[in-house]
């Protein structure tokens, strides 16, 4: 009697399951070059889709399954990111090897997530909120401020030239040729995303069904029962922070990777924000659900912002508005109208469906 | 000496103004018990609004003495942050009255996402510039140099707050907000039209906070479309020192947390032997928060929350 | 706040005759209110002991008090011949053996009923992050061994199997009642205090709930019981316990709680003293 994340999927026959599960394996090995008939870019585009699963995926724990709501999650995307850069780059002449760090980077970044998670843990849900936002910013200050009197960060400049991954000696950025086309590193950074994604959600999936995640649903639930239950809800919530951030910290070593170089604008409250709102609107607490939130707030931007630019031309012949204020107008739009008509977000979980919609 | 006379005073006057915005705050989450995240952004609509309006204003050289021009454009802008926060309560916060706290909080930010954008669209991304409407000679006080503007600034946030102070205690709608922050329900069975009064409230903070931001930008010089974040940031820093709900409280914290950053900036450098200096006086306001909900979560003078919160 | 000498020196954890709870003067204020005064309870091993009393007599925060969730002013608390400091936590008196049951009814509703009994064996188990992680046989084990035992206790309360798998917040009311037994029951506890096990259920639950304690009667377990039902309470109870006004008012068998004067003040006012109980 495992539980069920969708209950109907118990009724489906184990074989359609299967067809169904081999149709998106390979669909998933065939996406980029599916992606790249449309423009190399959108190759681009899910690598970072690719990212922000492992970042909706982390908050995921800390939001969904423990019920901390963390306004400043992006700190750890940040930590891991800066680790990367400062270890891997020409700014200090340090090159430890970025495979090396996506170990380090999560252990680090998960420390700091109990850190930064310890002072929170008797505060009501608004101050929670509103003090991780502020140790999002602090951690963003830092960045944007280490410079002097040793530069650790290169203040507002940034961080360039970072060392991209290689294997068996073939640097990722400059990609492979297949058939006698050239493919670019963001196939191959599609690759190793992927397969990172894919060993968070068996990690997530093992937390749910186990003692801890339990622990996690039972302190979102009623907290004060769960410490009727003996469960030490202090350790555990430092648990859920720990777990969450190391995601972050992973994810923003790769992206680090990936770019090839950072800067603090990359790690603000908008981008903590985006990242609550897939875990929010994609469904809390559920992976598949997150997922879909993820991906869909990543790709409807670059979708609206290629709608955008044509679309003025033709009504104005020319641009009127960044389309970035347009594109982040729709967002802030769509995330209030999404809280007023379903706020259970697309694939809910069973008990927030009932929550808002109790009548 | 000097820097410590000069510092109370800059942090006196800029603490006046985080009081204020302090206040549409703490009203809100009094009667509420939600966190009104677009709050600071409403303030910047306030600020840009009235730096526009004055700037047309003293381009058509009607001769009039530019402070006029500053408070009819001030009257001007008034009445848009009035309706903004009317406007934002009614679809963004009224539907989610029994929603769990993480949706008004989801919606707010929204809001807040949707202002600033719009701003950057009509506005641009820039900073609008507060024309030289004030200049004056700044003259000294007790080692501390401070312009006239500084002092009206002062005085006005002062009357400001003594005017709340006098409707909240002492007139019908004072009550109403009172008996609503304390228990809506029964409010209602007396008689109050609670979706008013919560109207009322947020139309109130609005404009408070139109006038602060104003001052703000007097007292910086410019103003930009996302200078409310960080502004409501440490409003609402300053709310929850004083004790969030209660509105002596607001106006408390608004000073202190307005010292405590002054003094910060001032001293920073020599605390830290010149590690870290000014650039990061923001984090004071962060800071102050997390020591008051660690050490003293009902901050100085006490919270009021309503009994729903 | 104040925890005053013990009168009773702890002679080891021994069987033996003290009581499983003791409760000694505690007392518990909360603002100008005084909830509890000087409240004295003894409840014997093995034992079923009721607690009654009008509505706002103390009978919650004194269940509260046993529990950790409120931190008495003063007095003197003993579980089981062990001195127990009156700021211990709710986590921690769980560990030390008592368990509860609301009022409300407070199910992890979104879990399912055998999750929820689950959950309340966190206590006893110990897999980590890295366990669950990496499915060790050590961990695969322990989540065997928490299922099988949650399904007894589910069984044990008189649920079916069927219902382990549904959604706590689906059950019926009877057997959402139920389940917080059997959840409480999972902290393999000395001692288990029931707030109002009856509230709500038709006759036919009722009887099931009477039989279901006296189950737990039979196989050892101390009970401590809030009821309205002032007829289960007669039937159940070895002892009951009356409380008015935080302090109590009488403490004996049913009989005699039936024909105790203060009781009968207390419940029907002065002029029926003279009037019942002849």
């Amino acid at each position: 009697m495992k539980t069920q994340i969708l209950p109907h999927v118990a009724a489906r026959s184990s074989l359609s399951k299967k067809i169904a599960f081999g149709l998106l394996t390979v669909a998933l090995i065939l996406m980029p070059f599916v992606l790249g008939l449309a423009g190399p870019s959108w190759v681009r585009t899910a690598d970072y889709a690719l990212l922000y699963c492992m970042l909706a995926l982390g908050l995921n724990i800390v939001v969904g399954y423990a019920g901390l709501l963390d306004l400043g999650y992006i700190a750890f995307y940040a930590l891991g990111a800066y680790m990367v850069a400062v270890l891997a780059s020409p700014h200090l002449n340090i090159h430890v090897s970025p495979w090396l760090l996506i170990p380090i980077g999560a252990g680090f970044a998960g420390l700091f997530g109990a850190i930064l998670g310890a002072p929170t843990l008797k505060l009501r849900g608004d101050y929670l909120a509103i003090v991780t936002l502020g140790f999002g910013e602090i951690v963003r200050l830092f960045m944007q401020n280490l410079d002097r009197p040793i530069n650790i960060t290169n203040g507002t400049q940034g961080i360039s030239g970072i060392d991209g991954l290689s294997l068996f000696g073939a640097n990722f950025g400059s990609g492979f040729d297949l058939f006698g086309s050239h493919y670019n590193g963001a196939y191959l950074y599609y690759y190793l995303f992927l397969v990172l994604v894919l060993i968070i959600i068996a990690i997530c999936m093992r937390l749910e069904n186990s003692r801890i995640g339990r622990a996690w649903v039972a302190i979102r639930e009623d907290e004060l029962a769960a410490k009727a239950m003996g469960i030490n809800t202090r350790n555990i919530k430092l648990y859920a922070f720990a777990m969450g951030a190391s995601f972050g910290g992973v994810a923003g070593g790769m992206f680090a990777s990936f770019q090839g170089f950072v800067d603090p604008t990359s790690f603000g409250l908008m981008e903590s924000i985006m990242v609550l709102c897939m875990v929010v609107l994609g469904g809390m607490g559920n992976i598949a659900g997150v997922i879909v939130g993820a991906v869909l707030l990543t790709l409807t931007p670059e979708a609206l912002r290629a709608a955008i630019h044509p679309l003025q031309d033709a009504l104005f012949g020319r641009q009127v508005v960044d389309p970035d204020n347009v594109r982040m107008l729709i967002f802030g739009l769509a995330l209030v109208a999404m809280i007023l008509f379903r706020p259970e977000g697309l694939i809910p979980s069973r008990r927030r469906k009932e929550e808002f919609h109790h009548d | 000496m000097d820097i410590f006379i000069q510092q109370l005073a800059n942090g006196l006057i800029i603490g006046s103004i985080y009081a204020l915005i302090a206040l549409g705050y703490t009203m809100v989450y009094g009667i509420l018990g939600l966190i009104n995240f677009a709050h600071g952004d409403v303030v910047m609509v306030g600020a840009m609004t009235t730096v526009t309006i004055l700037s047309a204003l003293i381009g058509f050289n009607l001769g009039i003495p530019p402070a006029l021009l500053l408070v009819v454009a001030v009257l001007c802008a008034l009445p848009v942050c009035a309706l903004l926060g009317f406007g934002i309560e009614r679809i963004a916060y009224r539907p989610l009255r029994h929603a769990p706290r993480l949706a008004p909080l989801i919606t707010g930010i929204g809001v807040s996402i949707v202002l600033q954008n719009l701003a950057m669209m009509v506005w641009g991304r820039g900073y609008q510039r507060f024309p030289e409407v004030l200049v004056s000679d700044p003259y000294t006080i007790l080692g501390a140099r401070i312009t006239t503007y500084q002092v009206w600034t002062f005085v006005l946030a002062i009357v400001l707050m003594l005017g709340l102070w006098v409707l909240v205690q002492r007139t019908r709608l004072g009550r109403a907000m009172r008996a609503t922050a304390q228990s809506d329900r029964v409010a209602q069975l007396m008689g109050v039209n609670v979706n008013r009064v919560i109207s009322s409230v947020f139309m109130l903070g609005s404009s408070l906070g139109c006038v602060a931001g104003v001052m703000y930008t007097a007292s910086y010089g410019q103003a930009s479309a996302t200078m409310g974040f960080l502004l409501g940031l440490k409003a609402f820093s300053a709310a929850v020192l004083g004790g969030i709900g209660n509105i002596r409280g607001a106006v408390l914290g608004g000073f202190v947390l307005g010292v405590i950053e002054a003094m910060g900036a001032g001293y920073l450098s020599d605390w830290t032997g010149g590690l870290m200096g000014s650039e990061y006086k923001d984090i004071f306001a962060f800071l102050v928060l997390i020591a008051v909900l660690m050490v003293r979560p009902s901050g100085l003078l006490g919270e009021r929350v309503s009994e729903r919160a | 706040m104040t925890e005053a000498i013990p009168t009773k020196i702890s002679n080891g954890h021994g069987h033996g005759t003290h009581p499983m709870l003791e409760f000694q003067d505690i007392s518990k204020a909360f603002g100008g209110v005084q909830a509890l005064k000087n409240v004295c309870l003894q409840v014997e091993q093995g034992s079923i002991h009721g607690l009654i009393g009008p509505n706002g007599a103390g009978k919650t925060t004194l269940f509260n008090v046993m529990t950790g969730m409120y931190q008495a002013d003063a007095g003197v608390f003993m579980l089981d011949g062990e001195h127990v400091s009156l700021k211990t936590s709710p986590q921690e008196l769980a560990k030390k053996g008592v368990a509860r049951t609301f009022q409300n009814i407070r199910l992890f509703n979104e879990m399912t009923a055998l999750e929820n009994v689950m959950v309340g064996q966190h206590s006893q188990t110990k897999t980590g992050l890295i366990g669950a992680i990496l499915r060790t046989p050590a961990a695969r084990r322990e989540e065997a061994a928490i299922r099988t035992e949650a399904l007894r206790l589910i069984e044990y309360v008189g649920l079916s199997r069927e219902v382990a798998c549904r959604v706590a917040k689906t059950l019926s009311y009877g057997d959402q009642r139920r389940l917080e037994i059997a959840r409480a029951l999972a902290l393999k506890p000395r001692l288990l205090a029931l707030d109002e096990p009856a509230a709500g259920m038709n006759p036919t639950e009722t009887a099931q709930l009477q039989d279901l304690i006296r189950r737990l009667h039979a196989d050892g377990m101390t009970i401590v019981l809030i009821e309205h039902d002032v007829g289960l309470m007669m039937r159940l109870c070895d002892r009951i316990t009356v409380l008015d006004f935080g302090q109590k008012i009488a403490c004996g068998t049913p009989d005699e709680i039936r024909h105790d004067e203060n009781v009968i003040r207390a419940y029907l006012g002065g002029d029926a003293v003279s009037h019942v109980g002849k």
